[in-house]
């Protein structure tokens, strides 16, 4: 996303409704994601589709005045941190997900399938690829709305064999985030326990993870659909499908 | 192929489909031989499981011959005879390794539905709802078996697809009901509910010990099927009440143990719960309907077992939970772990010790499906079990 483009009401906007706080990019991706689902409310003929399209109608305002009253209500302000992750991520400054599942199968062998990072996209379904260009470097690619993809350099940041792989996303990218994931084997032979906690600023903002959570793609359901999808690929060593079966026509 | 689809509550249809492919290395493809009809279908013939789709392959009783094994199905060969589980596991996980195949942790595509619904997903399930995983079914030609490798079970050439078919569900579920029983030797086991599962629960109660075994149905061919097939004592419940019979037959004391073999669509009649039952699934407040689990409740004997495997899916109403503890019992329940069954049944079958055929009652080819559903559920004909060649 060109972070050079300028809304032409920031002047005004910004003398009616107080200072801007929202980032360049989440305002672009607000007026998006607003325009999207203002159009997917008026569609569907019922009351959720009108709660809809008014959350579509607050998302392109706050894209295209570049204020928040939430984020200024929660004392927050996307506008002036940039792409490093420690000011953009600190305090409430991310969307933080926490997740858990238990693999049957030993550390050593979870970890070595999460650290070789190419490995990543058959079970986390959002990403294209995954490559590694250097012992600690990685250029991700993943799916972005409307059948295009979106970009980033991340950098492992801490890395203990067998316990625990730290990343963060490199300066200038426009998917600003930090992630662990952490393995604990138990020792009892009752599987290993997969911890992964992501932090980040979302495209769209705040108002656009709630809204995304209100169109059932939420970030914490996403990160848990991948772990499952990780235990079964790790366990019976395939994903369960029914992609492809037969029915009757509908 | 020919495959029998689910169209709405009262609608299935035999359709034309594509044959079914190979999608996962460890799936199979069997050319089925011999189907059937089970209960727990008319659950989603009659609406009461959400999450159908129009088009859905109904089965999950079936068994056939492999023709198409996937690159890591190493266990099976095509022209391998198999019985194969309704409940879909891997083999591999926490749960499977622990014998409880039917709380897979990763057959169900679809797990996060039925957790935000159960708090946790089982397995997968055959042709039984999106909730269940969405499978296709087997009341069709050919079938798509995931996890080939563990679930199919080979059964000897002697043996005819109607002694061993019911491997797949009814004969294991009725098993497990009995089993659940924890039955000491002469101890008194009450049926609740003379279908297929009902009588292999009769059967499979006295190979577990049973003194007494009084099977309690208002279909008169279901109860002659219960006292000739399963040499049970048989309480109408049209006829008498059933809770003062139970204390007759049992000296007071109530049966040791009470199976519940009907689930949630029971007919009590004229009970003033069957009709609040009727209002309350009626109009939505509630989603099953549970007289006979009730009646097991409170017939039961001080300290003994409730076994349920009559299919629940949602909300119970006025369930006697006083009765319950005040009588300290034990309720067990659950989908049927048939991977532990398979082949100490099978062994069974094999030695003589039971014919598992005796409740087929009507034999019929997939063109027929549709009418013999409507037979099914109106219980005409004395149709108890309906097996299918394809």
């Amino acid at each position: 996303m060109d972070m050079d483009l300028q809304f032409p009401g920031d002047v005004r906007d910004a003398q009616a409704h107080g200072s801007r706080n929202v980032g360049e990019t989440e305002r672009w991706a607000s007026v998006a994601a607003g325009a999207g689902l203002l159009l997917l409310g008026l569609r569907k003929r019922e009351a959720s589709g009108l709660v809809l399209a008014a959350m579509g109608g607050l998302l392109m305002r706050r894209g295209a005045t570049g204020h928040c009253d939430t984020y200024e209500a929660l004392g927050l302000n996307t506008a002036s941190n940039g792409s490093d992750t420690r000011r953009v991520l600190r305090g409430r400054g991310g969307t933080l997900v926490g997740e858990s599942v238990t693999v049957n199968r030993p550390a050593a062998e979870l970890y070595a399938h999460w650290r070789k990072l190419d490995n990543l996209p058959r079970f986390m379904t959002h990403l294209e690829s995954v490559e590694e260009t250097s012992d600690t470097l990685s250029r991700w690619t993943a799916r972005a709305p409307g059948g295009k993809s979106v970009g980033w350099t991340a950098e492992i940041i801490n890395d203990i064999p067998n316990e625990l792989i730290a990343w963060r996303s490199l300066d200038g990218s426009a998917v600003v985030s930090a992630g662990s994931v952490h393995f604990d084997d138990d020792g009892e032979g009752r599987g290993t326990r997969v911890r992964v906690r992501m932090q980040y600023s979302p495209p769209g903002g705040k108002l656009g993870t709630l809204a995304a959570r209100i169109a059932g793609q939420d970030p914490a359901s996403e990160v848990r659909e991948d772990l499952r999808r990780f235990k079964q690929l790790l366990e019976a060593g395939e994903i369960a499908t029914t992609d492809g079966q037969p029915r009757g026509r509908a | 192929m020919k495959a029998v689809c689910w169209y709405g509550t009262n609608d299935v249809r035999v359709e034309q489909v594509p044959d079914p492919k190979i999608l996962n290395p460890r799936d199979a493809i069997i050319k089925i031989t011999l189907t059937a009809i089970c209960g727990s279908d008319l659950h989603l013939y009659d609406g009461f499981i959400p999450t159908m789709e129009k088009g859905d392959i109904l089965g999950h009783e079936f068994m056939g011959e492999v023709v198409e094994v996937g690159s890591a199905s190493h266990s099976l060969k095509v022209g391998d005879r198999v019985v194969v589980p309704f409940t879909i596991a891997c083999g591999r996980c926490f749960f499977c390794s622990r014998d409880l195949w039917s709380a897979c942790d990763n057959s169900n595509p679809n797990a996060w539905m039925l957790e935000k619904l159960y708090g946790a997903s089982g397995s997968g399930l055959f042709g039984y709802s999106h909730l269940m995983g969405g499978y296709a079914g087997g009341q069709a030609q050919y079938v798509r078996v995931p996890f080939a490798d563990v679930g199919p079970i080979r059964v000897p050439e002697h043996l005819p697809d109607e002694k061993v078919l019911f491997l797949s569900d009814i004969f294991p579920t009725g098993y497990m009901a009995a089993e659940n029983c924890n039955i000491q030797a002469g101890d008194v086991v009450a049926v609740w509910g003379c279908g297929p599962v009902g009588q292999f629960a009769i059967k499979s109660a006295w190979m577990l010990g049973a003194g007494r075994v009084i099977a309690i149905d208002r279909e008169p061919g279901r109860l002659r099927m219960a006292a000739d097939y399963g040499k049970a004592e048989t309480i109408n419940f049209d006829h008498v009440s059933v809770f003062e019979a139970l204390k007759e037959a049992t000296g007071g004391r109530g049966p040791d143990a009470c199976i519940d073999a009907v689930g949630l669509e029971a007919h009590g009649t004229g009970s003033i719960d069957a009709w609040y039952d009727k209002v309350k699934t009626t109009t939505f407040l509630a989603t099953d309907r549970a007289s006979a689990l009730r009646h097991a409740i409170v017939a039961c004997r001080k300290g003994g077992t409730v076994s349920i495997p009559g299919v629940y899916g949602g909300f119970v109403d006025k369930v006697p939970m006083g009765a319950a503890f005040g009588k300290g019992l034990t309720l067990k329940m659950g989908q049927t772990h048939v991977h532990k069954y398979l082949k100490p049944l099978l062994d069974r079958v094999a030695r003589g010790e039971i014919d598992p055929s005796g409740v087929i009652t009507h034999r019929i080819a997939i063109d027929d499906v549709p009418s013999a559903y409507q037979t099914f559920k109106r219980k005409k004909d004395n149709c108890i079990k309906v097996v299918i060649k394809p």
